[in-house]
């Protein structure tokens, strides 16, 4: 790649290097989004499918301002390999950056981006491809495109139309960065357990395998094997109940304010994590499955409409 | 005449939606003009992933003058009346109208001049409504704007002028954006903005920076520098229509690039290694014609003229596809190591249709109906049925659930991987055939009984939950299920007697159902599925209840009355369908109706050489005058047996003849009765049509010489009774009644 492009000569340290070191391509990520006027989250402390359900997400609805870039860890129990799958996994990182009002220079500041992390785009082929997003369990979609380089997709770039089934004014633009997936690109690494996770050698040197090769192995048999289903049932229905009953606590003066939204959004995010995990058991039918979407989409809706009813969804402002 | 160059530049439009747009740009903005009265001379709109543009050749520079006149009150009319007038025709005083004569004496009136606009003013206000009504099939908003449009729209180019002087910027904004006169290059390789004065410095200058606006002649130097490649290579390139005109529209300078994959993969399905590179990639493979088999190479269609000459971009999209045919050989791997038949049980639990059972139980039909099909197509029975029973097993495979789009191909390789007798085999792939009119039917006999089997158990099971299509809605695709069945039968000259098949068809499926609904086994079925289906099978048990309640001994109620009416509701359907296809072919859809209007018609094959050789026949002298002769008669029975309120049907009697024409055309009648008859029954229509015609000098005769409404009452009514035998003879051939002219 050429000397234009090299992040090394402002990171200084090769081990900090995006293209040989997973935790230095997080690190120039997040570095970016900082100098572009970020706040830097750290990841939610629940179990979620993808970035989107950080309820950092939840200030796309309402009029204030945000700006926002993390990691988030993200579980999708079906995708689970054993570990044996070169690219799939059931935890993987995901980089979210939220930007909302969208600026107009969105695609611009992506491209930067990408050539802060190594990626000349005079040397490679980037492409927005048409790919619009849609979360059934959030109620949510937006239009835009899966970013590709060299024919291969690395991230997500979405403008938020409507989340919990509002309609999102002023838009928030959305970007994920798949990082294992990118990592292997910029590392020239075929399997993602072999990523060099912090960029040393020899000895020093710790692969993405080491870290998590062993959780990927004994999650995929719990997801798929041993999980308590029964557990997993009750654990459902009490997360709905809790919801709507923290909903219903958090109303105050003829529901004009809301006073305990995030409680209830996390027992939402909980809900929707425990269905993901009955579904990769196989003891939800086709028909049941789209009954459980719907009852987490109506919980996603109901926190939405609360959040609004809040200080950071611009209540009384 | 001056010219308009409109450019509307945003974030990348998706491919899919490109085409469409142009061509709505200009339609739109042209019809504008036009109603505003500005007449064009010619315009082309183009499009590229970021921009879409029109060019309007020749539009006046301002709209013509336009003269009114209103009528106002008489002279020396009220003053109010004067006044109301003066305001509504905008005149300052009444000395400025005119005065004009008519019956009644002296009126006022105005003339207003209005001048036409400039054509300026007149695009500034029709683009700003164009853009904010654009049709997009999806649109968005972005930032803290209320505009949509497909994508982020960021600049608008808006210039009009004669071809000789420096044109004019349209001024308009729409939601803050300034109509302007500076747009910019390609995204990486020219970004730097640049002015446009026509669209003739457009082109070329967006040319010079990098861009190629007109995605015909992108797809050209795509397809061209494919195609050189591959020779180079001592290859061919495997086209694709749809994919050119897809990668087209994802770049504004294409560059043509080749890489390769391991030879290793070609083991697997040639369709599997296409479909994973075009649908994933959007590359394009290439075939080995010494060899005839796909080489482990393809092509891609990259964005950038790379600064390295594209190595980097090809390693890249190497990378990628040998990821996703290392995926697609694991997916065929593991599919390899179960027989289809164990397949059996999963697809058991997937739900075809929630009120017609799960996928197996469809099978299981689709089996039996196979099998009987079987003698009557030419094929083997048992073979029929094995392949019936495989032939959709591969939905549950990896590879089907992966690329939906391989169903059938899939099932075919897994089947000659097993040991299936050939047939077997294809007819995994063929039993989903015709998909289209472009696509062939099968000829293979076991793929037709499948075939067959599948789309009659398809039409059946949808008849039997009353979701028959309607108007433009047809979610099952039941028009092109009929659809197959009728050109499986045209085309390969079966012999079937549809309204017996789809009896046959529908009766396991009204089996099925009644027992549900009976409630004997309450315990076997799922409570929700029989409440989910208990309001729609209400018709029909009702209707099976009717029926057993006619035959009072038999407490079993009588599906196969069910089966057999509803049976005569699909014929009818299929009737439509068929007067479609033959009208495709130049048919006359009242012959088609004129056939199937006799009794008992169901053998299609039959149905449309009938309607051959009675086409063939009303385009004789004898044919056309016969139908005259035949629609004189129908038209005085229809008359007098109005009159009369009786229908003249019966033999006439022998005696009551008082001229020999009379004789004569009884005489001819019987003959050509029994003759067409007979000619019918040996399926020689030619000779049935020869028989019928030899009614017609009788009948010319007939009309000619004999009264028909006389006095003599007995008379006329043995009179009425020869017309009637002029139908009736006709009748063995066709329903004259209803062909036209």
């Amino acid at each position: 790649m050429s000397a234009a492009a090299d992040p090394s000569a402002s990171q200084q340290q090769a081990h900090m290097d995006p293209r040989r070191s997973f935790q230095g391509l997080i690190l120039t990520l997040q570095r970016f989004w900082a100098d572009y006027g970020c706040v830097i989250l750290q990841p939610y402390d629940m179990e979620v499918g993808a970035g989107t359900f950080h309820p950092a997400t939840l200030r796309a609805l309402g009029p204030k301002p945000w700006n926002a870039a993390f990691v988030q860890p993200s579980r999708r129990p079906k995708d689970g390999r054993y570990g044996e799958n070169p690219n799939r996994l059931q935890h993987y990182y995901q980089f979210q950056v939220m930007l909302k009002p969208s600026p107009p220079d969105l695609q611009d500041l992506y491209l930067q981006s990408l050539q802060a992390i190594g990626i000349d785009t005079r040397l490679h082929d980037i492409r927005f491809v048409e790919d619009d997003w849609e979360s059934p369990t959030l109620g949510a979609w937006g239009l835009g495109w899966e970013c590709w380089c060299d024919g291969m997709e690395v991230s997500q770039f979405t403008y938020f139309q409507q989340f919990a089934g509002i309609e999102c004014a002023p838009v928030a633009g959305e970007l994920t960065y798949g990082l294992e997936r990118l990592a292997c690109y910029l590392q020239n690494v075929e399997c993602i357990m072999d990523l060099n996770f912090n960029g040393r050698d020899g000895a020093d040197k710790v692969t993405y395998g080491d870290v998590f090769l062993q959780a990927e192995q004994e999650y995929s048999r719990h997801n798929f094997e041993h999980s308590d289903v029964e557990m997993l049932f009750a654990q459902f229905k009490m997360a709905e109940a809790a919801c709507q009953k923290y909903l219903e606590a958090g109303w105050e003066g003829e529901k004009k304010r809301h006073l305990m939204a995030l409680p209830a959004y996390d027992q939402c995010i909980k809900a929707s994590h425990v269905f993901n995990l009955l579904d990769a058991r196989g003891v939800i039918s086709v028909t049941e499955r789209q009954s459980y979407i719907f009852r987490v989409r109506e919980l996603a809706k109901a926190c939405g409409e609360a959040w609004l009813a809040t200080e950071g969804g611009g209540a009384g402002t | 005449m001056p010219d308009l160059l409109l450019e509307l530049f945003s974030e990348e439009i998706p491919a899919r939606m490109q085409a469409r747009a142009a061509e709505d740009l200009r339609k739109l903005v042209t019809d504008k003009l036009v109603a505003a009265g500005l007449v064009y001379e010619g315009a082309k709109a183009f499009v590229t992933p970021r921009r879409l543009a029109l060019t309007v050749q020749g539009i006046p520079a301002k709209q013509p003058d336009v003269k009114e006149e209103k009528k106002g009150p008489r002279v020396g009319a009220p003053e109010g009346a004067i006044a109301g007038f003066l305001k509504s025709a905008g005149l300052t005083s009444i000395e400025q109208a005119k005065v004009q004569q008519d019956k009644k004496g002296d009126f006022y009136l105005a003339v207003v001049e209005k001048p036409g606009r400039s054509a300026i003013e007149v695009i500034a206000e029709i683009v700003p409504e164009v853009v904010r009504t654009f049709p997009w099939p999806k649109q968005m908003r972005w930032g803290s704007g209320r505009l949509t449009w497909v994508r982020p729209l960021h600049a608008i180019v808006a210039t009009f002028g004669p071809e000789t002087e420096e044109p004019e910027i349209v001024t308009f904004s729409i939601d803050g954006i300034e109509a302007g006169n500076v747009t910019q290059g390609h995204r990486f390789l020219a970004p730097q903005a640049f002015k446009v004065r026509r669209f003739d410095d457009y082109v070329q200058n967006l040319e010079k920076a990098k861009v190629v606006l007109d995605s015909a002649r992108r797809a050209e130097i795509i397809l061209a520098d494919a195609k050189n490649l591959a020779f180079a290579q001592g290859l061919e390139l495997v086209e694709d229509a749809g994919l050119l005109a897809e990668v087209a529209g994802l770049v504004e300078s294409p560059v043509v690039l080749m890489g390769s994959f391991d030879e290793a993969f070609l083991q697997i399905p040639p369709e599997v290694i296409r479909t994973t590179i075009r649908a994933n990639q959007k590359c394009f493979v290439l075939r080995d014609t010494k060899k005839d088999k796909l080489a482990a190479k393809f092509i891609l269609v990259s964005n950038i003229e790379a600064t390295d000459g594209g190595k980097a971009i090809v390693a890249g999209n190497e990378r990628v596809i040998r990821a996703r045919l290392s995926d697609a050989k694991f997916f065929y791997e593991t599919d390899l190591k179960t027989k289809l038949e164990d397949r059996l049980p999963k697809l058991s639990g997937i739900v075809f249709h929630e009120k017609l059972g799960s996928q197996v139980e469809r099978i299981e039909r689709i089996e039996r109906l196979a099998r009987e099909l079987a003698p009557i197509v030419g094929a083997d029975a048992a073979k029929a049925e094995r392949a019936a029973m495989l032939a959709k097993t591969d939905l549950v495979s990896e590879m089907v659930g992966e690329f939906p789009e391989l169903q059938g191909v899939m099932g075919r390789y897994y089947a000659q991987a097993q040991g299936e007798d050939d047939s077997v085999a294809r007819a995994a792939e063929d039993h989903y055939k015709p998909q289209g009119p472009s696509d062939r039917a099968p000829s293979e006999p076991v793929s037709m009984a499948v075939a067959l089997a599948d789309k009659f158990d398809t039409l059946a099971g949808f008849w039997a939950i009353d979701e028959k299509p309607t108007g433009s809605k047809d979610p099952y695709a039941l028009r092109r299920a009929a659809l197959g069945i009728i050109r499986i039968v045209l085309e390969n000259k079966l012999r079937l007697h549809i309204a017996k098949v789809a009896e046959s068809a529908t009766r396991p499926i009204l089996a099925r159902r009644h027992h549900i609904s009976l409630g004997k086994d309450e315990t076997e079925v799922d409570t929700i599925t029989s409440r989910l289906i208990a309001d729609v099978l209400h018709r029909w048990t009702d209707r099976i209840a009717n029926t057993a309640k006619r035959d009072a001994h038999s407490h079993v109620p009588d599906i196969d009355a069910a089966s057999r009416e509803l049976a005569t509701d699909m014929l009818g359907f299929f009737a439509d369908r068929l007067k479609v296809h033959l009208r495709e072919g130049g048919a006359r859809h009242d012959l088609v109706d004129a056939v199937f209007s006799l009794e008992n018609q169901d053998d299609l094959f039959m149905i449309v050489r009938r309607v051959e050789a009675l086409a063939k026949f009303l385009e004789t002298e004898d044919g056309k005058n016969l139908l005259a002769g035949y629609k004189r008669a129908t038209n005085i029975l229809r008359i007098e047996e109005k009159k009369d309120n009786k229908s003249y049907t019966g033999a006439p009697d022998p005696r009551g003849y008082q001229q020999d024409e009379e004789r004569a055309l009884a005489d001819v009648s019987t003959v050509a009765k029994t003759e067409a008859a007979a000619a019918v029954k040996a399926e020689d229509f030619a000779a049935a049509m020869a028989a019928v015609a030899k009614l017609r000098p009788m009948v010319d005769a007939f009309f000619d010489k004999v009264t028909v409404n006389v006095e003599d009452a007995k008379l006329r009514e043995n009179r009425l009774k020869l017309l009637n035998e002029i139908r009736e003879a006709t009748a063995a051939v066709a329903d004259f009644s209803k062909i036209g002219g």
